[in-house]
């Protein structure tokens, strides 16, 4: 999997980071560094849910 | 090319105080994803469609600006609060801290709670009025997980009641005088002076110095100095912020957890699927508040399409603050846009049978709310998309799981004779709107 991210939609909340810390960093009043834009799969689930709950939609997972 | 202006008119004001929603549907069906409506003597473009809304939701606040679009909160809020605030300022308080993911099971149980307290005294069987009833509701269950349970456990019917005035006072006709002497915004006025004096009352009543681990957020702003001691803000600032605070939750999700009540009750075969859904997750005795913060899909799928079809917003605005160009138009600086919400949810090319409640739109392969992305838009989308989408579907769930585990409804009308008022920017369930209820026989 891998990621992308739309940094115009990112408004820095942070949620990723807290769903998967490992693969999102957002210091504060900055928006989302990706730390691992292909993540191994076992990250999947964290990695899922912060997609699923980032705030504005900024991130997308696209498989191979 | 110009942009062309709808039928009707020569200004739209009256319609948008009387039909909002058929005169936006008008505005696509004459002009397409881009045309415009006067208001008050001034144009606002009106944007549908993905491309268009698109632009919209992409656009920063120094392009298309909240902060003129809603003369009419300001005599809600009072001045100094959210829209007279810069978009730097307003990006700054939008981190709310109470809607963090660590904090979000916690407010599950307060809901869960919350729910419970409201239905212990409902004896067997009885009736309702879904507007009253979850619209203090939630002004318990928001009160408590934004500023404090503290402060929640000093509120009443009555602050729900003057709360219900202040969303009243929305009339549009604040485009042309947000002070204009009509009944609404005499009351609006009222009851913003009647809570600055009740949350007053509540101030005059703590302790100064209380345990640090009993401080909500009251206390802390009363805590706040400014350099020669003197408190940093007064009742009418801290009304102001809770208010504020309040706001965008509030109505929202009471008129959303009353429309998938009533949509789950038109709708019977969905009602016993999401109430066996329900029985089965929570067979092993299990925690609302630890399910609440999980899938619960068919649940989600019914509450997901009571909001395509219910908006609780259905118009939202900007101002451009420099010439804007979209889909080939020239917007001039100075102009509103608008994006409809209520006519992108129902557009039938992007969600077939618009109008038919269907929840199995959202299962997969069809997921039709994440193919659309610019388009199934009820908590907004891009830059500005609502912050607090996951609290509300968290907060409906628990909801949900409480009312539907204990609880049998019926409607007390026809079904045809639910539907919202449009009468004020701020759309609300019109009465009647009653449904009876009863125990559930213990299987």
């Amino acid at each position: 999997m891998r990621i992308t991210v739309d940094l115009d939609l990112c408004q820095g909340h942070a949620m990723c980071e807290l769903e998967a810390p490992e693969v999102f960093e957002v210091p504060p009043r900055q928006k989302v560094r990706v730390l691992d834009p292909e993540p191994a799969d076992d990250l999947r689930p964290q990695v899922t849910a912060a997609v699923r709950y980032c705030p504005t939609r900024a991130l997308t997972l696209q498989e191979p | 090319m110009t942009i062309p202006l709808v039928s009707g008119g020569p200004d739209h004001l009256d319609e948008l105080r009387s039909d909002p929603i058929a005169l936006m549907r008008r505005v696509r069906a004459e002009c397409g994803d881009v045309g415009s409506f006067r208001l008050g003597g001034r144009e606002v473009v009106l944007l549908s469609g993905a491309e268009a809304n698109e632009f919209f939701f992409r656009s920063p606040d120094e392009e298309l600006d909240q902060a003129e679009a809603y003369p009419f909160m300001t005599p809600i809020f009072g001045e100094g609060v959210v829209f007279d605030a810069t978009p730097e300022q307003r990006r700054e308080a939008l981190h709310n801290q109470a809607l963090k993911g660590s904090f979000l099971k916690g407010h599950a149980a307060t809901i869960a709670g919350e729910v419970d307290r409201m239905t212990a005294g409902w004896g067997k069987s009885g009736e309702i009025d879904l507007l009253d009833w979850f619209a203090e509701l939630t002004i318990y269950t928001s009160s408590a997980c934004l500023i404090g349970r503290k402060f929640r456990e000093q509120l009443d019917r009555r602050f729900a009641e003057l709360y219900h005035d202040l969303e009243r006072g929305t009339d549009a006709l604040a485009y042309v005088d947000p002070y204009a002497p009509i009944d609404s915004f005499r009351r609006r006025d009222e009851a913003r002076r009647a809570l600055v004096a009740l949350v007053q009352g509540i101030m005059d009543g703590r302790d100064p110095r209380p345990p640090r681990e009993e401080r909500d957020l009251l206390d802390v702003l009363m805590s706040l100095k400014e350099p020669d001691g003197t408190a940093k803000f007064g009742a009418d600032q801290i009304t102001g912020m809770f208010i504020s605070m309040m706001f965008a939750g509030h109505h929202t999700s009471s008129g959303t957890a009353a429309w998938t009540l009533i949509e789950l009750l038109r709708n019977p075969a969905v009602l016993a699927d999401v109430t066996a859904e329900l029985d089965a997750l929570y067979a092993d005795g299990r925690q609302v508040e630890f399910q609440a913060l999980r899938a619960i899909p068919r649940l989600e799928s019914a509450i997901k399409e009571a909001l395509r079809l219910h908006p609780p917003l259905i118009l939202l605005l900007r101002v451009a603050k420099s010439d804007q160009e979209v889909l080939g138009h020239r917007v001039p600086a100075g102009t509103m846009v608008g994006c409809s919400l209520a006519v992108s949810n129902r557009i039938p090319e992007d969600f077939p049978d618009p109008d038919a409640f269907d929840p199995a739109r959202y299962a997969a392969p069809r997921e039709e709310d994440l193919l659309n992305r610019w388009t199934w838009v009820p908590f907004g989308a891009g830059r500005h998309r609502c912050v607090g989408a996951n609290f509300a579907m968290i907060q409906l769930k628990a909801i949900f799981s409480v009312l539907l585990r204990d609880w049998e409804f019926e409607l007390a009308q026809p079904p045809d004779t639910y539907r919202n008022d449009h009468s004020k920017m701020v759309v609300q369930l019109a009465r009647p709107c009653a449904v009876r209820y009863r125990r559930r026989k213990q299987a």
